[in-house]
């Protein structure tokens, strides 16, 4: 059983690990990319209140020049964690796009585990967490660069924002690398939403419910901007806006 | 129109306004100037509800109601516009998107019907053409990466779609090149100028005041209206400066 002593397990909710279901907790989808093909995946994850927790762990192998493209929503609790793994082949691309949005106790969190096993291989992957009440919500990115995966191009963004003082965001980047010609950018930021743009809305009659909505569409929009679909992306936004309304602020 | 009496204001315990009395009636453009630090943009601010001042004494009447007793977004819906000396970014909101929530948001406190995509455009067509502003601009996220002169001009643009009743306009003028000068001085004059319309309008330069003809100029200094007369204060300012017209007030 893990527990919060495992790296991959840091952040996650204390409660739900003692009390989960091990078979349930072991258990990962997998999925094999073909070389040159590209497979993508949209995901919006509410547990229900009544649920302890759910954690949803995905496998994923990208043969040769393959994509695989992974977005998710959050929006679950008290405790929720979508995991992705991705072995990526030569020249092969792993897009990934996270939003935790919630309040209340909700610990809501991305782990991924990027493995880059052969030369040439790109990734990027951003994660925007909107958090109020008293919840959390984490990114937890490993990325693995193997020996002689040379020209590995690797890139993660994390940032929240927190609309309460209660609410929280952890992030811990973890890097192992093996090749010497890598490209790693990281970069993580934890704030308010801007005062100076919520009162200039404001000043031109935008009441602060939808002011803050405006925010926070603009926030998260980073994390979808890769979803070529302009119908999904405009779902996915939608979806994840959806939960503001349970805001009370 | 908008009647100030004796109003005190602080900032972090810092009095600024100390018994500010002014009044602005309909059909009139009332020009202030006053030295730096005089305490303009304080005005300007207190006026807009913005989020750290602390209103002491006195009272301010806006087309019959208690202005103070109302939120920032309220004001505006009530008439009010602020023309800010430092425009705020909005990175990932466009100026069309903005608009149009400020618009429907103010349309809808007054019970009139929000107006359509299709409507809004046309509308923000004509007023970006009156500030000869190319729509591209508009398209483009609130004033990020916009010039000094430009996020000034797009302010006008913004007043001439929201058409207010009143608009208190801080430094305008300032960073505008001479034809720009001119475009916005004009776009004041043909957005503002009416019979049931007034405006304040805080400058430090003359040149604004050529293309924009004011009713009455007031000097304020040290937080408080020390000389009100004719656009011919404006011209002693600028050829005596404030020291000698002030000494002999
Ligand atoms: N947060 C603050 N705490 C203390 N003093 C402040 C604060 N903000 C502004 N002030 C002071 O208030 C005074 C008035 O500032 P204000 O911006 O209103 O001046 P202004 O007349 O608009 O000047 P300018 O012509 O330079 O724009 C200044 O002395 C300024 O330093
Ligand atoms: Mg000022």
């Amino acid at each position: 059983m893990p527990t919060t002593k495992d790296e991959a397990w840091r952040y996650a909710d204390a409660d739900f690990l003692a009390n989960a279901n091990l078979d349930a907790l072991s258990h990962w989808r997998t999925l094999e990319v073909p070389a040159g093909e590209t497979r993508s995946e949209f995901m919006y994850k509410d547990s229900g209140l009544e649920s302890a927790g759910a954690t949803d762990r995905l496998r994923v192998h990208v043969r040769k020049g393959g994509r695989f493209e992974g977005f998710y929503i959050i929006a679950g609790g008290r405790y929720q964690r979508v995991e992705v793994e991705v072995t990526l082949e030569e020249g092969a691309h792993f897009e990934f796009g996270g939003v935790t949005i919630g309040g209340g106790d909700k610990v809501q969190e991305f782990v991924t585990r990027t493995i880059h096993a052969e030369p040439n291989a790109t990734s990027n992957q951003v994660v925007r967490a909107v958090q109020w009440g008293r919840s959390t919500g984490n990114f937890l990115g490993r990325i693995e660069v193997v020996k002689d995966a040379q020209k590995t191009d690797a890139g993660q963004n994390f940032r929240a924002i927190l609309l309460e003082k209660g609410a929280s965001a952890n992030t811990k980047p973890e890097l192992e690398i093996f090749a010497d010609d890598v490209l790693c950018a990281h970069g993580a930021a934890i704030g308010q939403l801007d005062e100076a743009a919520a009162y200039y809305m404001a000043a031109r009659g935008i009441p602060p419910q939808i002011a803050r909505k405006l925010q926070v569409q603009a926030f998260i929009g980073d994390a979808f901007v890769a979803i070529e679909d302009e119908a999904t992306r405009d779902r996915m936004m939608e979806q994840a806006l959806e939960q503001l309304n349970e805001a009370v602020l | 129109m908008l009647k100030i009496e004796n109003l005190s204001a602080e900032i972090d315990g810092k009095q600024i306004l100390k018994g500010l009395s002014l009044e602005v009636a309909a059909g009139e453009i009332h020009a202030i100037m006053g030295p730096n630090g005089a305490g303009k943009s304080t005005l300007s601010n207190v006026l807009g509800g913005k989020p750290g001042y602390e209103v002491t004494g006195g009272s301010v009447q806006f087309m019959g109601q208690d202005l103070l007793d109302l939120e920032p977004h309220e004001r505006a819906a009530a008439g009010l516009f602020l023309g800010f000396q430092y425009p705020v970014e909005i990175p990932g909101v466009s100026n069309v998107q903005f608009l149009r929530e400020a618009l429907n948001a103010q349309r809808k406190v007054r019970g009139e019907e929000a107006l359509s995509g299709g409507e809004f455009l046309k509308l923000a067509k004509e007023q970006a053409g009156l500030l000869k502003m190319d729509m591209e601009m508009l398209k483009r996220q609130v004033n990020v990466g916009f010039s000094g002169g430009e996020k000034k001009r797009a302010e006008m643009v913004q007043m001439g779609i929201l058409d207010p009743k009143f608009a208190v306009l801080d430094e305008t003028d300032s960073g505008l090149d001479i034809d720009a000068l001119r475009i916005v001085g004009e776009g004041i004059n043909s957005i503002m100028r009416s019979a049931d319309k007034g405006v304040l309008l805080i400058t430090h330069y003359q040149r604004l005041l050529d293309v924009v003809k004011p009713d009455k100029v007031s000097v304020l200094a040290d937080g408080r209206i020390v000389q009100t007369g004719g656009p011919e204060l404006a011209m002693r300012l600028e050829n005596e400066g404030y020291d000698l017209v002030m000494a002999d007030a």
